[in-house]
């Protein structure tokens, strides 16, 4: 099983963390679907990004793999650049 | 160990939701931005502390700070950029909101300039 780490206590905690993970994807990707407009789907997106981060240490956790940390390392430096771009094009009366 | 991981594991995941959460109810965009970006960042921060002191290395705890660190020097930048981005395009305050310094700063920057030419 997933979650069978070998102290029982590890293993709920990971579990309980998964399901968190689970319902906050739900209303962000409600709010990214729903908008109103592409300035409200742009910070939706921008935190997934930020969630993903945090699914991506609990899977390093999971299967113990300090690489993973790396990954999260990227997303951390990069994540925030297609904001900022967006945000750019958008100033400059870009298509919504 | 466990269980100090185990706490700031699931402290972690909470502060995402609560973002989430935020992002879903708030009423206009600034609210939301701020939901976003305070309480996903220190959710994540909470989470990758919490790798740091699973694995236990010293070369993870400085991937640890780096990811924090970064994760909180570009955040705010992001979010000041997109809000005044927003904030040019005409995307108006809730209509309860009281304050709205910028608004203020831009027209009296937009009279100095009449005034000079």
């Amino acid at each position: 099983m997933f979650f069978d780490a070998e102290d029982p206590v590890f293993g709920v905690a990971l579990a309980i963390t998964s399901i968190i993970f689970l319902a906050a994807i739900v209303p962000i990707i409600y709010r990214i679907v729903r908008g109103p407009t592409v300035f409200d789907r742009i910070v939706a997106l921008d935190l997934f990004a930020g969630i993903c981060l945090g699914i991506i240490v609990a899977l390093a956790i999971r299967f113990d793999q300090p690489v993973f940390l790396e990954v999260a390392f990227v997303i951390a430096l990069v994540g925030f650049l297609g904001t900022v771009a967006l945000a750019r094009y958008l100033e400059r009366g870009g298509n919504e | 160990m466990t269980v100090l991981v185990s706490i700031l594991m699931v402290l972690g995941a909470l502060f995402c939701l609560i973002a989430a959460i935020g992002v879903y109810r708030m009423p206009d965009l600034y609210m939301r931005m701020h939901a976003a970006t305070k309480a996903g960042a220190f959710g994540g921060s909470l989470l990758v502390l919490a790798a740091a002191f699973h694995f236990g290395t010293p070369r993870s705890f400085i991937m640890a700070v780096l990811i924090i660190g970064f994760f909180y020097l570009t955040a705010p930048i992001a979010a000041q950029v997109f809000g005044l981005a927003a904030y040019r395009r005409g995307l108006g305050l809730w209509e309860h909101s009281k304050v709205d310094e910028l608004g203020k700063a831009l027209a009296e920057e937009t009279d100095d300039d009449q005034d000079s030419q």
